[in-house]
């Protein structure tokens, strides 16, 4: 023993997170002196980092190994996610690079806490460790609590922030309680240990593992906004500038799954089938309530912010189902989740023209055809997250939804596919108003920068490649699964 | 066989998205080439689609022009096409009515035309890759994804009531589906249960024994899908709002291809997936049926609005086709696949017709027109001839089907026949009393005076129509020699399977209570063969 706890091939091994946080960092010291208003290089810079993380990832991707006495995990899992998350971050990159600009909130501070907060999710999903867990999701939190915040002359973006803290700091006592209670119950923080522990235990079924079991799992529904725990979403996504929604809409639910599979594959598997019932239960409240009051929408923000609850349920079919099959739809799932979400969120955040943005669903009116490559991108996206085929959606729900059904699952997957039908009814109406409709007032102006036209060009054919050819992610996202079961 | 490469079921099925691609680059404002290069794609589509008719081996009764390539090997589906004699001919009329409804939307169609016709392209992949596919996610995929053009077809161009239409359209559709969804699903996990494979193949499938208890909610849910497009009473309410707002194009495809492929549905999947619950839900579907041939004649009869009237007997129509399908028999079955072609034909040139006269007055109540004979002669020796074969006059198309139909179900069923017979007169009371009221009499409207009879193009879109009622009335050998083979292999496939589903269960039934199952096999044979004299009872 040398004294220190790792080694060099350790420091090697993170290598996406080191790109990542010097990235953050040198963007941080460019902005000490003053930039221009129009000033491209921090994101640019952020783009390098995303890029050269994504790099280092790579180059990583068929290694697996327990780094820092076993609290931060490599493995095909961790990769698939980093993946995720650095796509998320690059695509966010893409959309706020304009759109700051646009509503003269553009400091590099921005793009330092994109980086951050992405740190935060790899984090999350590479974490065998609950206060590895709870470091991730603090330091994707707070940075997303700024970037919510970052429209700081705006009421909303006050609220946003504010909600998103308060709510979120309850969340993390919720979660360190619990984690508290479960080394109480185990003697461990560490995932594994936990599962060897419980395997055949009889604490398994003690009131204090199962307190602070739930308690765990109450503080990373907040963050994947489960009902009852989603009343923070539509005003923080609402409030917060539609570039951030956009990157924490998709990354903060991605990697709060991440976070939970984790915990239920490896450390809980044995609690997992006392909780089944209360899981069905949030999975039927969370997909109903949030599709329900969808409808009732006229904000698009707020209409997306209620839909991505809604997926959430969605998600949660596969995570009761559990096994390989279940883990691995729903991995699949929040992968196209994100890039059909971003996507949308994306096409909000190109409309309006300066400071004045137009974020209600009757803006839309007559866009369909004064602006036929965004109509169709709107279209795609929408149809995307009602899981029409031939779109990823759909092959998405059908791996989620044949997982729950291969459990015996067969009503919750009806009340999920009926719910799936109510949602189409609010996923078409940007496309009636946008196709059928005309504008009232003024017709819409959109910004057409490249960066972000370019990315939604891309969305628009991952949504589409996806869905015809889903092998290759699937088939990545199953390999993830069985790299992290022990 | 191939074309250019590709074989001919995949090239047909995306020959008309790359068209429809291909449209997106031509300027918006060139119209004229817009509309004629669709018609072209159309065209060439229809003619790719002829090899199919004279290539296909009546003696052969199971899959043919079969392809299949891996796709999502994972889950066990696959890119697998193939077309029996039961599919054959909707593919045809597919491809036919929309070249014809791509030539009689040239002047309906003034806005956003490249657009329109890019969807109605879009369609036909979305139509003819339902018919072809033998996979249940390929045809799943093709049976959702088709809603959309579909939808933007009515919510665009449609009338006054376009947009609830649309979506009324879209989340009735959708509602059938998604359970038919779960049912594939819940089949699919039934099949790897038993063969420890897991696979969407409809093939294998047809392999699968269904447990009795599981065939009853599995057939429930694919025939409420396919009931909703059929559409069957009490599910037609989506029908009527959508033919009546939707553009003539999308009325006439609507109507000739997208209700058969709720018929086609049951008879492709419903019926020979879950033999024993078609069987015992007969009687249900038989009543619906007859309801709908009844009540969709009599309530045709009472429309003051042309299209309505068209889109209403249409649920009468289609009753005719469930009747004969539930006959169990090979005349109700031929009869039923005729009377889809004939409706397609018919309907689809009478919503063409209704089209014409709507462009020239824009009103379709009946109540404005009278005597057009006088003013437009060819117009209305068309509508007469379409007229009389949608009642289904002897020596047109539609006696044939109606006949057939007739002809297999009263053996089985002999009163839902009888009422169903009621449904014959009534149409020929809605038709002629209409037609008396449109075209016959004194022209004693002013604005019918001076309209104008049918132009060249107008001709050449119902010149193929005419040719196939008289076709299909005077000679129908050529298709009923190429569907029945098939239609023998469905029937015999659903009696094995029937009877297969009820041993198995037996079987069963004895190992629970403790009994050797000694060679039960010819008992049960000899009981379910006396029962299935005279169809499925």
């Amino acid at each position: 023993m040398n004294g220190l706890p790792y080694t060099s091939g350790d420091l090697f091994a993170l290598l996406p997170v080191w790109i990542l946080s010097i990235a953050a960092m040198v963007i941080m010291l460019v902005n000490v002196t003053r930039q221009k208003p129009q000033s491209s290089v921090s994101a640019i810079l952020a783009l390098i980092g995303i890029v050269g993380a994504a790099w280092g990832t790579w180059e990583l991707r068929d290694e697996s190994r327990a780094l820092f006495h076993d609290m931060y995990r490599l493995d095909a899992f961790s990769t698939f996610f980093t993946f995720l998350f650095l796509t998320i971050a690059a695509v966010g990159v893409l959309f706020s690079w304009d759109y700051l600009k646009r509503t003269n909130l553009n400091q590099g501070e921005f793009y330092a806490l994109i980086l951050l907060s992405t740190l935060g999710m790899i984090f999350m999903a590479a974490a065998n460790d609950l206060i590895m867990i709870f470091l991730g999701l603090e330091l994707m939190s707070i940075a997303l609590y700024v970037l919510a915040g970052f429209r700081k002359n705006r009421f909303e973006s006050n609220e946003a922030a504010l909600k998103y803290f308060l709510l979120g700091a309850f969340a993390s006592g919720f979660l360190l309680y619990g984690v508290a209670l479960v080394y109480g119950a185990t003697g461990s923080t560490n995932l594994s240990q936990i599962g060897g522990y419980l395997l055949g235990s009889p604490v398994v079924h003690t009131p204090l593992l199962m307190a602070g079991g739930l308690l765990v799992f109450i503080g990373l529904g907040f963050k994947v906004s489960l009902v009852p725990f989603h009343m923070w979403t539509p005003d923080a996504y609402e409030g917060a500038p539609t570039a951030a929604t956009a990157f924490m809409s998709a990354g903060a639910k991605a990697a709060g799954f991440a976070g939970l599979l984790r915990v239920l594959m490896i450390a809980l598997p044995s609690v997992g089938a006392n909780w089944t019932d209360v899981l069905i239960g949030l999975c039927i409240l969370t997909m109903t309530v949030g599709n329900v009051i969808a409808i009732l929408q006229s904000n698009l923000k707020r209409m997306l912010a209620y839909s991505s609850i809604a997926h959430a349920g969605y998600v949660m079919l596969g995570v009761i189902a559990g096994g390989t099959a279940g883990s691995a739809a729903v991995l699949y799932y929040l992968a196209v989740y994100s890039i059909m979400n971003l996507g949308a969120f994306g096409v909000v955040s190109l409309m309006g023209k300066g400071a004045d943005e137009r974020v209600r669903v009757q803006d839309l009116a007559g866009a369909g055809f004064r602006y036929p490559w965004l109509g169709i991108a709107m279209t795609v996206f929408m149809l995307g997250l009602a899981g029409i085929p031939p779109t990823a959606g759909f092959v998405g729900k059908l791996y989620l939804f044949s997982a729950a059904l291969s459990q015996g699952h067969v009503l919750l997957v009806i009340v999920a596919v009926l719910n799936s039908v109510a949602a189409v009814y609010y996923y078409l109406r940007p496309v009636v108003v946008m196709y059928m409709t005309q504008p009232e007032g003024e017709p819409l102006e959109i910004s057409s920068a490249l960066p972000g036209v370019l990315a939604i060009a891309l969305l628009v054919v991952a949504t589409f490649w996806f869905g015809t050819a889903a092998g290759p992610l699937t088939g990545a996202a199953a390999r993830s699964v069985l790299a992290a079961i022990p | 066989m191939t074309i250019l490469g590709l074989p001919i079921l995949s090239f047909l099925v995306f020959f008309p998205l790359v068209g429809a691609g291909l449209l997106a680059l031509v300027p918006k404002s060139a119209e004229k080439s817009i509309k004629w290069l669709a018609f072209g794609i159309s065209l060439i589509e229809f003619a790719a689609s002829l090899p199919l008719y004279f290539n296909y081996q009546p003696s052969v009764p199971g899959m043919q022009f079969e392809e299949f390539r891996p796709w999502l090997t994972g889950i066990g589906s696959n890119w697998h096409l193939g077309i029996d004699g039961i599919s054959l001919f909707l593919v045809l009329l597919t491809t036919a009515l929309t070249a014809i409804a791509v030539l009689g939307s040239f002047d309906a169609i003034n806005q956003k035309v490249r657009a329109f016709y890019m969807m109605l392209l879009a369609l036909e992949t979305g139509m003819l890759g339902t018919f072809v596919a033998l996979d249940m996610v390929v045809f799943y995929i093709f049976w959702e994804a088709m809603l959309v053009p579909m939808y933007l077809l009515i919510g665009v161009w449609g009338g006054q009531e376009r947009i609830r239409a649309a979506v009324k359209f879209f989340l009735y559709t959708m509602t059938g589906s998604v359970l038919m969804l779960v049912a594939i699903l819940w089949l699919y996990f039934i099949n790897h249960t038993q063969t420890g494979v897991y696979s969407f193949d409809l093939l294998d499938l047809y392999r699968t024994n269904v447990p009795l208890g599981a065939q009853t909610w599995l057939f429930l849910a694919f025939a409420l899908a396919f009931a909703i497009k059929v559409p069957m009473f009490p599910f037609h309410t989506w029908l009527p709002l959508a033919h009546v707002e939707a553009p003539t194009a999308g009325s006439v495809i609507l109507a000739a291809v997208l209700l058969k492929m709720g018929t086609y549905g049951f008879m492709r999947f419903a019926m020979p997936l879950f033999p024993n619950a078609t069987a015992a839900f007969a009687p249900v579907i038989l009543t619906l049926a007859v309801i709908g041939i009844i009540y969709g004649a009599l309530v045709a009869m009472v429309q003051p609005d042309l299209k309505k009237l068209v889109a209403y007997s249409s649920v009468s129509h289609l009753g005719f086709c469930m009747l004969g399908m539930f006959a169990f028999n090979a005349e109700g079955w031929s009869g039923s696949i005729m009377q889809m072609l004939n409706h397609g034909i018919s309907t689809g040139a009478l919503f063409l017709l209704v089209g014409v006269i709507y462009e020239r007055r824009h009103t379709r109540l009946i109540s404005e027109f009278g005597g057009l004979w006088k003013v437009l002669p060819v117009f209305s020796v068309i509508f007469l001839v379409i007229m009389l074969s949608s009642i289904g006059l002897p020596g047109t198309n539609g006696f044939v089907g109606e006949f057939l139909v007739l002809l297999g179900a009263f053996r089985p069923w002999p009163t839902w026949t009888i009422f169903a017979t009621s449904g014959v007169i009534l149409s020929a009371v809605y038709m002629l009393w209409m037609f008396q009221r449109v075209i016959f009499g004194p022209v004693d409207n002013a604005a019918n005076e001076t309209l104008r009879d049918l132009n060249l193009r107008e001709k050449l879109v119902f010149a193929p129509l005419l040719i196939l009622v008289f076709w299909i009335g005077f000679y129908p050998n050529p298709v009923l020699k190429r569907i029945q083979p098939s239609i023998e292999q469905s029937l015999t496939l659903i009696r094995t399977r029937e009877l297969h589903a009820r041993e198995y269960e037996a079987r069963q039934a004895m190992i629970k209570s403790g009994i050797e199952p000694c060679c039960p096999e010819t008992k049960d044979m000899s009981a379910a063969q006396k029962t299935l004299q005279g169809g499925v009872r």
